[in-house]
């Protein structure tokens, strides 16, 4: 990987008819030319540009957190901040949902924790159907820039485990830049919200961990507990094309229909 | 060379050169809420942009289901000028936020953005002439740090004929100038890359020759304004002079 740089709308990053073009970018004879402002990267011979600023793209694969804002017979529409809200589908919850029973078990006002599983242009597809995922009780949510986020999570998780670690919260970070934080205490979450703004107001500060472990210690005045890592988490690879004639019955009724 | 033409302007009333621009100062990232902000500073004339979105576009009968929309809203603040101006939407704001926004509508690229809005905000808390150049200016430095697809930058300048004098960069106590033909003030707006004209207004009167020498000392300015605009991009935060 070369060193990285700055570059402007209509900039040229490279010179040279082997480089491709990748995110942000496009070619124009022999030129690979910034199509957004961002840090230009050529690792081998791909050209991107990585966003320093600006809203969240969801992609397949994210979590995010979300507040439900409607519903109709087939499922939910989230809005987690992005121009187009997500839509969760009734097929997508974990189990087997009856015709008009929706309201009972995410409605209006919840906000919930899901990943995304498509995303293009027009809609953003999610699912709730994996371990982990679903309406978040209690806590509060945080707000961050969302291109501030990997300083949050850190390498492998490591920030969020610190915070873990000072305050006992539970946290999960959507990567849509809103983070939910939990604890018994209510000390413990404002705590937590410090540390995560001090994160984000210092992101561009190289040896962060260490700031971070000196801002708990002597800001905060709390002690890092030694709590176990948690085991790397495997993740299970999502279907590529769902085909809903599997999850249909008999001219087209959902399975559920018949019992 | 052609031979001398005798004009009533001889001198420019700040001691500029004609081709010479006011001190420009520029700053990205003023408003920490924004999705992008900037500042652009020509002499007296301050303006700053705000960018938010691409977000959810209302009214919605403004949607269109095939890219976004840009929309640009222009207004002088009250305190702007000498005699207070009205504050809210006025004749003149209008149209100068659509012309900003047709210059602008020019480089960004808002396909991958469909049913949604980028809005952008420009607010002149002080004014001296050459504002929506200043906006136009602001504007494109705001967008780019808020990540909008962009296909190149734009850079704009009001150039100006004082009687017969061609000059760069009109301040107010110019555009006020009433000897021989009068001021003729012409806001010109030049895209970085393919160095094409995003913008030109004119009211006055102006030959073909005249026009064409207006356009090629806008083209030299405007490649100034943008190597600050640029260098303000790439080190966000601080404010560039030049």
């Amino acid at each position: 990987m070369e060193e990285r740089k700055i570059v402007v709308p209509g900039e040229t990053i490279i010179q040279g008819e082997e480089f491709l073009p990748g995110d942000g970018t496009r070619r124009e004879d022999k030129d690979v030319v910034a199509n957004r402002y961002g840090l230009a990267e050529v690792s081998d011979k791909l050209v991107r540009v990585i966003p320093l600023s600006g809203v969240y793209t969801p992609r397949r694969g994210n979590v995010i957190i979300g507040k439900i804002v409607n519903m109709n017979y087939r499922g939910w529409v989230v809005d987690f901040g992005t121009h187009n809200n997500g839509f969760l589908n009734v097929a997508e919850y974990p189990r087997f949902i009856n015709k008009g029973e929706l309201k009972e078990y995410l409605t209006f006002g919840d906000v919930i924790c899901a990943k995304v599983f498509s995303a293009d242009d027009t809609s953003v597809d999610l699912s709730v159907k994996l371990r982990g995922f679903g309406r978040l009780n209690g806590g509060q949510l945080i707000t961050i820039n969302p291109n501030k986020v990997p300083r949050v999570i850190g390498k492998e998780g490591s920030m969020v485990h610190l915070i873990k670690a000072a305050t006992g919260c539970e946290i999960t970070v959507g990567q849509n830049g809103i983070i939910w934080v939990k604890s018994s205490k209510v000390e413990d979450e404002l705590n937590a919200k410090k540390i995560i703004n001090f994160i984000s107001e210092n992101s561009f500060v190289s040896g962060l961990t260490e700031k971070v472990e000196e801002y708990i210690k002597k800001d905060l005045k709390l002690e890092i507990k030694d709590i176990p890592k948690p085991e790397p988490f495997v993740e299970p690879e999502f279907r590529e094309e769902r085909n809903f004639r599997d999850d249909r019955g008999f001219r087209g009724g959902f399975r559920g229909d018949r019992q | 060379m052609a031979k001398k033409i005798e004009s009533a302007y001889k001198k420019r009333v700040d001691g500029r050169a004609f081709d010479e621009l006011r001190p420009i100062k520029a700053k990205v990232g003023v408003i920490p809420s924004a999705d992008g902000s900037a500042m652009y500073q020509s002499g007296k004339t301050r303006a700053i942009a705000v960018v938010r979105g691409p977000r959810t576009l209302h009214p919605k009968h403004m949607e269109n289901p095939q890219r976004g929309v840009l929309r640009v809203t222009y207004q002088m603040m009250a305190f702007s000028v000498w005699d207070r101006i009205k504050p809210g939407t006025s004749r003149r704001s209008q149209e100068i936020g659509k012309v900003s926004e047709w210059a602008l509508g020019e480089i960004v690229d808002l396909d991958a953005f469909p049913n949604s809005v980028v809005d952008v905000i420009i607010q002149i808390p002080q004014a001296d002439a050459g504002t929506r150049v200043a906006g136009i200016n602001a504007a494109v430095m705001a967008l780019a740090q808020a990540g909008v697809p962009m296909k190149e930058m734009i850079s704009a300048i009001a150039v100006g004929k004082m009687d017969k004098t061609l000059v760069v960069d009109v301040n107010k106590e110019e555009e006020d100038f009433e000897e021989g033909e009068g001021p003729t003030d012409v806001p010109i707006a030049i895209t970085s890359k393919s160095n094409e004209i995003a913008l030109l207004q004119l009211d006055g009167k102006m030959s073909i020759p005249e026009l064409k020498e207006l356009i090629k000392m806008a083209k030299v300015a405007c490649k100034k304004i943008n190597d600050i605009q640029t260098k303000a991009l790439k080190e966000p935060g601080k404010e560039i002079t030049g």
